[in-house]
C-alpha cells in the first residue's frame, strides 16, 4: 500500500495543514499543487517587471521549511509543480532548503520542457474557446505551455529523485506518478491509470475533499471548519484507495465531499481528459468504511489522446476597478444615481472601454441578472465599477472618476481609501491542442555545491 | 394540494471553472431525490435560472449510478476567468444559484428525506 498526501491545493493554500499531514500522515509521498490556469502568464509578466522574482512558487521556501523536517525523518518523497516558469530555479531553491535541513544526500530533480512559447505559432491548432486561428492573437502571446503528464515525473523517480519539481503538468499527474512508479503501471494499463488519475483528481485540491468549499450551514455542516486536515490516500496496487485525513483535524470525508470533488471542473464524467489517460468516473464506487475513511474504486479509463492541451496567455489590456458605499435610508436610490453620474462622467472624459460593468453589492453584484429583485430596501449597498480597456491610462479613468465621487458625489458617499491595484494588467488565457510528440520533457538533477 | 420544495432540500452542489465554462454538479442526497431531479431539473430549467449570466449552451450529463447531474454551462464566466469583469470571476458561487429552483413533490414523497425546513404547501 502507498500513502500519498496533499501539501497544497493551490498557490495561496494554507501551510500549517501541510506540516500537519507531513508530520502525522505517515506518508510515502507528499504532493503540492500550486498552479492555476493563469499562474504562468502572471509569472511571466511579473518576471519582466521584477528581476528579483524567481519564476517559481513565491511560498516555496515557506512550504519546504514547514514540511522538510517531517519528510526527512519519515523518508517522505515530494512531488510538486512549484516550478511554474522556472523549474530549474525552483530545484536550486529546494536544493538549498534540503542542505539547510541537513539532507545533503537527498536528490532533487527538475522536469523541464513544458514551455512552448517560442514555437506555439506553428504548433497550435485552433483556439479551443473560439475556434479562431492562433494567428489572431500571435502578437499578444506572453506564454504558452503544455500540460505534461506523469511520465517524466516517473522517470525522475526511477532515476532516484527524492524531490521532483515541475512546471506545468496536469494536476492529477502529480499524484498518479508515484502510483505508476511504485506499482509499475505502464501506458497500457489504462484501467489502473484511470483509477489512479481519478484518485489524483480527488487529492489535487487539498481540503476540497475534506470539507473545504463545502459547508452550507444547516444543510452541510462539518466539525471545526477552521482546522481542516489535508487529504491522504491509501492506494492499493490496482489504484483503488481509501481517502482519509489526520485524526483530530476538522472537516469531514464522506460520500458527499468525495462526490463534490469528483465532479469539480469535470465536464463529461465519462471522459475526463488528462495527458496520461481519459478517466471515466461513471462506474465509481464510493464506500464509507469508517470515520473519515471512504474507499473509492471502480474508476476506469481509456487510452490517452494524441494531443496535449496548451494554455496560452495573451495580453488583453487592463482592467480598472473601484468601489464606494452607501448605507441607511435611500441607499439603493443613491447607488442608482451614482451609476448615472459615473456614466455621464465617463462620457465627459471620453472613456474608451471594451466592457464596462456596474455592480451593487448586496443587491446583484454576484449573480447579476439572475438575482431576484430585493424584497425590501437593502440597508447598505456597495457600488463597484469595472472596465476593461486597451491601455493603462484608459483603465485609470475608472478610479479617477470614482475619486470625484468623494467631494462631488452624493450625500454620505463612503469611499474606500487607501486603495491599491485599481488598475491591473489582463493576461487572457486561451487553450489549444498540439501534437504530444512536439513536446520533449527533460529531467535535470541539481546536486549540492 | 401540491407540495413544493427546492433543489436545496434534495441535493448539494459545487461549481468549477475551465476558461469561460462553468460546470455545476448537482448531487442528490438520496435515490428518490435523484429520480425527482432527473425528471424536473432539466438543462433548460438551469439555463432559464441563469439567464443573463450564462450566455451559451447548457448541457446536462446524468450519472445515474452516482446520483449526479452535471450541468456544463458555456459562456458562464463573463468571457473567461482571466478577462472577466465579474467579482466572482471563477463562478464559485454559481453552484448556489441553482439551489432555489423549485421542484414539485409527489404526494407520496417521504418528506423525511428532505434537508432543511419542511416543504411549503399551496
Amino acid at each position: 500500500m502507498l500513502r500519498i498526501g496533499t501539501g497544497s491545493g493551490w498557490w495561496g493554500d494554507r501551510i500549517s495543514p501541510a506540516a500537519q499531514v507531513a508530520e502525522k500522515g505517515d506518508l510515502d509521498y507528499l504532493c503540492f499543487e500550486t498552479m492555476a490556469e493563469a499562474t504562468v502568464s502572471t509569472a511571466q509578466v511579473r518576471r519582466r517587471r521584477d528581476p528579483d522574482f524567481g519564476g517559481y512558487d513565491t511560498y516555496l521556501e515557506d512550504r519546504f521549511d514547514a514540511v522538510l523536517p517531517h519528510c526527512i525523518r519519515r523518508g517522505t518523497k515530494i512531488v510538486t509543480n512549484q516550478g511554474w516558469v522556472n523549474p530549474l530555479g525552483a530545484a536550486r531553491a529546494i536544493r538549498a532548503r534540503l542542505d539547510a535541513h541537513g539532507a545533503h544526500d537527498w536528490k532533487v530533480a527538475a522536469v523541464t520542457g513544458a514551455e512552448v512559447t517560442d514555437r506555439i505559432g506553428r504548433l497550435a491548432g485552433p483556439i479551443l474557446e473560439t475556434g479562431a486561428s492562433i494567428d489572431t492573437i500571435e502578437g499578444d502571446i506572453v506564454s504558452a505551455e503544455a500540460y505534461l503528464g506523469a511520465e517524466p515525473i516517473v522517470a525522475a523517480l526511477a532515476a532516484g529523485a527524492d524531490v521532483v519539481v515541475t512546471g506545468r503538468v496536469a494536476d492529477p499527474a502529480l499524484f498518479l506518478a508515484p502510483m505508476m512508479h511504485t506499482f509499475g503501471w505502464t501506458r497500457a494499463d489504462t484501467a489502473r491509470l484511470g483509477q489512479g488519475a481519478g484518485i489524483g483528481h480527488l487529492l489535487e485540491c487539498g481540503a476540497q475533499v475534506t470539507g473545504g468549499y463545502f459547508v452550507d450551514p444547516g444543510y452541510k455542516d462539518v466539525p471545526e471548519p477552521w482546522n481542516l486536515g489535508f487529504p491522504i490516500a491509501e492506494v492499493e496496487a490496482d489504484g483503488a484507495a481509501v481517502l482519509t485525513k489526520v485524526a483530530g483535524t476538522g472537516g469531514v470525508i464522506d460520500r458527499r465531499t468525495v462526490l463534490e470533488q469528483m465532479c469539480y471542473e469535470v465536464h463529461d464524467p465519462a471522459r475526463y481528459i488528462t495527458p496520461d489517460v481519459v478517466v471515466d468516473f461513471t462506474g465509481a464506487s464510493i464506500e464509507p468504511i469508517g470515520l473519515d475513511r471512504v474507499r473509492v474504486s471502480g474508476i476506469t479509463g481509456s487510452p490517452r489522446t494524441d494531443t496535449l492541451k496548451v494554455s496560452i496567455g495573451a495580453q488583453e489590456g487592463f482592467i480598472g476597478e473601484d468601489m464606494f458605499f452607501y448605507a441607511g435610508p435611500g441607499a439603493l436610490d443613491k447607488a442608482r444615481l451614482a451609476e448615472r453620474i459615473l456614466r455621464e462622467r465617463f462620457a465627459v472624459v471620453d472613456l474608451k472601454a471594451a466592457d464596462l460593468r456596474f455592480d451593487f453589492l448586496g443587491v446583484n453584484a454576484i449573480h447579476g441578472a439572475a438575482s431576484p429583485e430585493p424584497a425590501a430596501e437593502p440597508y447598505e449597498v456597495g457600488v463597484r465599477v469595472a472596465a476593461r480597456c486597451a491601455t493603462r491610462a484608459e483603465a485609470a479613468k475608472i478610479g479617477r472618476e470614482v475619486d470625484g465621487m468623494a467631494v462631488s458625489g452624493l450625500g454620505s458617499t463612503g469611499k474606500r481609501v487607501p486603495y491599491a491595484d485599481r488598475v491591473r494588467e489582463v493576461i487572457g488565457i486561451w487553450s489549444t491542442l498540439i501534437d504530444r510528440e512536439a513536446v520533449a520533457p527533460d529531467i535535470v538533477f541539481v546536486d549540492s555545491e | 394540494m401540491a407540495h413544493h420544495t427546492t433543489v436545496r432540500a434534495l441535493a448539494h452542489s459545487r461549481s468549477g471553472d475551465k476558461g469561460d465554462t462553468s460546470n455545476i454538479a448537482v448531487i442528490a442526497y438520496n435515490r428518490p431525490a435523484y429520480v425527482l431531479l432527473h425528471e424536473q431539473l432539466t438543462a433548460a430549467r438551469v439555463a432559464d435560472r441563469l439567464a443573463g449570466v450564462v450566455e451559451g449552451e447548457v448541457r446536462r450529463y446524468a450519472v445515474d449510478g452516482l446520483g449526479v447531474l452535471n450541468f456544463v454551462c458555456e459562456g458562464a464566466l463573463g468571457g473567461g476567468v482571466s478577462r472577466s469583469l465579474r467579482l466572482d470571476n471563477y463562478g464559485k458561487t454559481l453552484a448556489s444559484a441553482v439551489l432555489p429552483i423549485e421542484i414539485a413533490l409527489p404526494a407520496d414523497f417521504d418528506t423525511e428525506l428532505l434537508r432543511g425546513p419542511a416543504p411549503t404547501f399551496d
